[in-house]
């Protein structure tokens, strides 16, 4: 259970970001905010993983969260759809907000969360079950009622994998190859019509071509989705996202490392013209 | 080739080892290898001696009964009547294995899922150690817990007809006993379910109820399924609970209902090696017993046997 020390506010009046700091400097026209995160902090147990951090995230757009390893990127990405809950002893203070409600606020449920901010992780995890199975999977448990065969049909579509698997949508999805797994994990977290799809390092577990068709997936999807994906793949960033939050870890006395967001802005931004030295640093591969 | 050691002195290389360490290192390999050999050995002695015992009581009903092998088809399981119906003592065991199953499936795979997916460490370190010290809890116990407490005070409130003693409160009993075993192996096999699946599944906004039946619980499939059999075997050869509870010491006739007393194939094997149904040194009466215990022994192989089928059939991988 996560514990809160603020009050949830109820529908703050507030899509549009007019902090500086969260906001991108540049010219990217200003989608609507989907996230509005304040003064985030998450810790596990006495470890405080992630400190004080504040992120908008933007209607259809890809945002991606990069930064060295231990840098929290992927802790805040849970706090998104509530899958630290699972983590024992994991705490999130501050503010989650999602179209104005407090994610992590008393009268939510993570079960309701996750039917509409979907996820997709780093290794492809497809149940040991059929392709089909594995796309029904979420509309059963929501108990939706309507034709599943349309459903896997259009939802494999959208992942770029009907033309590949619509002869053996009953074998098992453990089949397939990587890239295919991973595309079917996607094509599973849209058959539930997701708000946002959260993607943690999709393909870290990848060839070079899987990623590539990955890439391109996502940038079809944005049309559809809201994106916040986490890499460690710079290039892949730069490739794909219109926003990127640099994360950086610091190291305390006790060598205690706690993430925190060093830079967010347009990914052109950050990628020509980033306005800390950390960052360019970073980007530019000389640290990390 | 001479090489220089350490001293600086030229002695010959010498790289085969100290001779003493060697043959320590052979007398321990001979000493494990003897423990396992013994193991073998005594298993197989096991065998050939029940399998002996066992001819020798066929032999001598059909040499010295009048029924002859009918014997074995006779009224009733009475061995100092010369009246040994299999069918009797079977249905017994098998009676009070499907009441025991009956009471720890639910319970041992309920008590599973809630440790595996729904207890919270804490209480998980607590309520693990409690459970496996219902598994220490001496067979014999559960026997007078079943004659003094099931019956009198459970089945002869809701059915008035129950005898003294009964296969039901056996059954019970044996339940109870066997429910440590089952919830243990199928929550191991429950733990050993990748964290990636369930965090899928909660991903897709299952709940909790969803993630363990439709997620965690067919990937352990064959590891639930190996400890129902594993619960099953142990029922069958469950000695002390029945002997105690189940009723008719001296012998029994067959009894279709489970709220009467009735020997299974181990009530029937204890009561003769001890003496309590006051068999007088009638040999094939005595030599029932490993007729009988080979029996069993042929009954949880086979199960053992399928257990292992099953399991390789249902394996998931993951």
């Amino acid at each position: 259970m996560p514990t809160r020390l603020e009050p949830a506010p109820v529908m703050v009046e507030r899509m549009v970001s007019s902090d500086p700091a969260s906001s991108p400097s540049t010219s990217l026209e200003s989608a609507p905010v989907i996230f509005d995160i304040r003064g985030l902090n998450v810790y596990y147990r006495d470890f405080h993983a992630v400190a004080d951090t504040d992120l908008d995230i933007h209607q259809n757009e890809i945002t991606a969260l990069i930064g060295p390893s231990g840098c929290g990127k992927s802790t805040v990405l849970r706090c998104f759809n509530r899958m630290n809950d699972l983590i024992d002893g994991a705490r999130v203070e501050g503010r989650v907000l999602y179209h104005g409600i407090d994610l992590y606020g008393p009268a939510v449920d993570a079960v309701e969360v996750r039917r509409r901010i979907g996820m997709v992780f780093q290794k492809p995890n497809p149940f040991p079950k059929s392709i089909y199975d594995n796309i029904v999977f979420g509309p059963k448990v929501a108990g939706w009622k309507g034709n599943l065969d349309d459903l896997v049909e259009e939802s494999l579509r959208r992942a770029a994998l009907w033309d590949e698997v619509k002869d053996k949508l009953e074998s098992s999805a453990l089949d397939l190859s990587g890239g295919q797994q991973q595309r079917l994990c996607i094509a599973r977290a849209i058959a539930t019509s997701p708000d946002v799809v959260l993607m943690d390092e999709p393909c870290s577990a990848l060839d070079p071509i899987a990623t590539y068709r990955i890439e391109t997936l996502m940038r079809e999807l944005k049309e559809r989705y809201t994106i916040v994906v986490v890499t460690h793949n710079m290039q892949q960033a730069a490739r794909v996202s219109d926003r990127t939050a640099f994360f950086s870890v610091d190291v305390g006395t006790q060598g205690q490392r706690t993430g925190r967001l060093v830079e967010y802005d347009s990914t052109d931004q950050v990628f020509t013209a980033p306005s800390l030295k950390e960052t360019e640093d970073y980007i530019t591969g000389r640290f990390g | 080739m001479q090489a220089r050691n350490v001293l600086g002195t030229s002695a010959p290389l010498d790289l085969s080892g100290d001779p003493r360490r060697l043959r320590k290192e052979r007398n321990v390999r001979w000493l494990f290898l003897s423990a396992a050999v013994f193991t073998i050995l005594v298993s197989v002695a096991i065998v050939l001696s029940l399998v002996g015992e066992a001819v020798a009581f066929l032999q001598s009903i059909a040499s010295e009964i009048d029924e002859g092998l009918g014997s074995l088809m006779a009224d009733g399981w009475f061995p100092r009547r010369d009246r040994f119906d299999l069918r009797t003592i079977i249905w017994h065991t098998l009676s009070v294995s499907i009441i025991a199953m009956l009471v720890a499936t639910p319970l041992g795979l309920g008590a599973a899922v809630y440790l595996s997916e729904y207890a919270r460490p804490g209480v998980r370190r607590v309520l693990k150690p409690v459970l496996e010290v219902l598994a220490g809890i001496p067979s014999v116990v559960l026997g007078y817990f079943a004659l003094r407490f099931i019956t009198p005070d459970i089945l002869r409130n809701l059915w008035d007809t129950a005898q003294q003693s009964n296969l039901m409160a056996a059954g019970i009993g044996v339940g109870i006993l066997i429910i440590p075993l089952v919830s243990s192996v199928s929550e191991d096999a429950m733990q050993a379910v990748p964290r990636a699946l369930r965090e899928a599944s909660y991903g897709l906004g299952a709940k909790k109820w969803h993630t363990s039946v439709r997620v965690v619980f067919p990937a352990a499939l064959s590891g639930i399924v190996a400890a129902l059999i594993l619960g099953l075997s142990r029922a069958i050869g469950e000695t002390m609970v029945v002997a105690i509870a189940a009723g008719a010491t001296g012998g029994s006739l067959l009894q279709l209902n489970p709220l009467y007393g009735g020997q299974t194939m181990t009530g029937a094997m204890a009561s003769l090696a001890i003496g309590s149904d006051q068999v007088a040194g009638g040999v094939a009466a005595f030599q029932s017993l490993f007729f009988v215990g080979l029996l069993l022994f042929l009954m949880t192989l086979v199960l053992n046997i399928g257990s292992e089928r099953l399991v390789r059939r249902f394996r998931q991988r993951y």
